[in-house]
């Protein structure tokens, strides 16, 4: 709707307001983005630079920092960690809730109600704090310290979110297409792949982006559950009170920028999931 | 396949994933904090609670989140309803609007450490007015306030987009009738987001109210980027008696407390904003 009321209002108090919601719109824009360019700007400056006083504002174009931050012992390892961790965590996520968004979306059963009420209620509870009991169930099993062992509790935060948009993916998809495709010959799994899983597959791509930002963010579990394959989050949050200040920031943008292009990808289906996840 | 059992069996490995990794945890959480090593024992929670920084990190938690949620919620009600209200540019608004939602909280304290420390954006800009001769030390420990405020901004600039796209996909659903129908009433545009917008976002505020205040509760990262552990928290000294001090059973405890804290916020705003029922569009 536009701000039309039922009386005309004289012109300059419409250009008015238009001049002020443009002004808060360029200003939330602000808000958000010149804290990014800041961190941009350190990281794009020598690390002399960046404990330099006072600051111009303007990035040194100088990559010592980056350097500095790749050279140093641990963060190619931490990186590799954090994208292993976060495409496991992908998987992992979806091939387990890809199937169960399908079958609430498809069938009426006694006892949808109760796993609807455990995937809901695993958004009320403080998850990262799963970590501490299983660290010694990890120890026991010989899966502490690995990719897999963190790439599990991660896939406990992502699966809500993963259940939830294939519910409503697949509830978007006529049951009739299919129905059509089972006159046509084909049998159940056929017609799945060959009629819905075309139409699903960007929403599914989007929601296993989301799932591998969930992992690649997370800190808590990922600082409790590795001790030698660190991944970046837990690696710069256990060396911050001894590391440089430079190489803190070079850590922040390489967690930063993965994360805008993550967005950028998924910016369609952010809406989509958010809606079904308020019912 | 019988058609019976195949909803069983795509649920099957999600239930049981759950089962092992969500359920069985939680038990074993819940009886970590009420146990020593010979069984029951209320030690890890006499540990806790007399412990001289409990009562300051759950104080400092339970503010955090009192002066952040609010603001949040007022924040992405406007940002939601610009958003809803422009007509062209609304894709690249919406994008620009929803970066934060993909940056995590440690990212967030670093960005916030960029602004605030002692040669950092803050302290340049004020030199750059003239309004300091040297830079002032923002987050030591005797500014426990400033290290608060930081906080506060680098949670508002980060956490807000969730609230927001939440807000703006529960505005979607409201039909435009109501407020065509207020309009021809003469309900002026407050009015009408008084009357129409709050009652009807309702479900939506729900859940954003709930998502959020669980997030704030276990807010962790940007205090340790910003603050160290000058600012104590919960999730913080939840950390410290995991690492530094080695005892899970107090680990565990504090591991309680925010549960508690959580049931009881989630259980607040389901009854302060429960929907009537058959009232949802």
């Amino acid at each position: 709707m536009s701000a039309t009321a039922d009386t005309p209002r004289p012109v300059e108090a419409r250009s008015a307001g238009r001049f002020l919601f443009i002004a808060a719109i360029v200003l939330i824009c602000a808000w958000v983005l010149v804290p990014i360019y800041l961190l941009l700007v350190n990281t794009l400056s020598s690390p002399s630079q960046v404990s330099a006083f006072p600051k111009t504002g303007l990035p040194g174009w100088d990559f010592g920092s980056i350097q500095f931050f790749m050279g140093f012992a641990g963060v190619l390892r931490a990186l590799w960690n954090s994208l292993l961790v976060a495409v496991l965590t992908m998987i992992l996520s979806i091939g387990i809730g890809a199937p169960a968004g399908y079958a609430l979306s498809r069938f009426d059963f006694p006892g949808k109600e109760a796993f609807r009420m455990l995937v809901v209620m695993t958004r009320a509870f403080p998850l990262p704090l799963l970590a501490l009991p299983l660290a010694v169930l990890f120890i026991r099993t010989g899966l502490d310290d690995t990719a897999i062992g963190l790439a599990t509790v991660h896939t406990v935060l992502a699966i809500p979110f993963a259940v939830l948009i294939t519910f409503s993916l697949f509830s978007g998809i006529p049951l009739e297409l299919e129905e059509a495709a089972w006159t046509l010959g084909c049998n159940r799994l056929q017609a799945f792949v060959k009629v819905v899983l075309p139409l699903v597959l960007p929403g599914i791509a989007a929601s296993a982006v989301f799932a591998f930002t969930i992992s690649w963010n997370e800190v808590f579990a990922a600082a409790v559950l590795t001790i030698e394959n660190r991944t970046l989050p837990a690696f710069l949050v256990q060396s911050l009170n001894v590391s440089p200040l430079h190489l803190k920031f070079a850590g922040g943008a390489a967690m930063v920028i993965p994360a805008l292009v993550f967005i950028f990808a998924v910016r369609k289906y952010l809406f989509a999931m958010w809606g079904i996840a308020n019912r | 396949m019988p058609a019976k059992v195949l909803p069983y069996l795509l649920l099957l490995p999600a239930t049981l994933f759950l089962l092992v990794f969500f359920v069985y945890p939680f038990v074993q959480i819940a009886w970590l904090s009420v146990s020593g090593p010979n069984g029951f024992s209320l030690q890890p929670l006499t540990t806790m609670a007399t412990h001289w920084k409990f009562q300051s990190a759950l104080g400092w938690t339970l503010l955090l989140a009192a002066v952040v949620v609010p603001l949040q919620l007022v924040m992405a009600l406007s940002m939601a309803s610009i958003v809803t209200k422009l007509e062209r540019g609304r894709n690249a608004v919406l994008y620009i609007f929803s970066i934060p939602l993909g940056l995590s909280d440690l990212a967030a304290g670093i960005v916030w450490l960029a602004i605030f420390e002692q040669s950092g954006f803050l302290n340049s800009m004020l030199a750059g007015l003239g309004v300091i001769d040297r830079p002032i030390l923002f987050l030591g420990y005797q500014n426990i306030w400033v290290i608060f405020l930081a906080v506060v901004l680098a949670e508002l600039w980060r956490a807000t987009a969730i609230v927001m796209v939440i807000l703006v996909s529960g505005m979607g659903l409201i039909p435009k009738e109501y407020y065509e129908a207020g309009e021809v009433f003469g309900a002026n545009a407050w009015q009408r987001f008084v009357k129409i917008t709050l009652p009807m976002l309702r479900p939506s505020l729900q859940s954003a109210l709930i998502l959020r205040t669980l997030a704030a509760f276990e807010v962790f990262a940007v205090v340790t980027a910003l603050g160290g552990t000058t600012l104590p928290v919960l999730m913080g000294e939840t950390f410290q008696w995991q690492f530094a001090l080695q005892d899970r059973n107090v680990a565990s405890a504090y591991a309680m407390v925010i549960l508690a804290i959580s049931i009881l916020a989630t259980l607040f705003f389901l009854r302060v904003l429960r929907v009537p029922k058959g009232a949802t569009i």
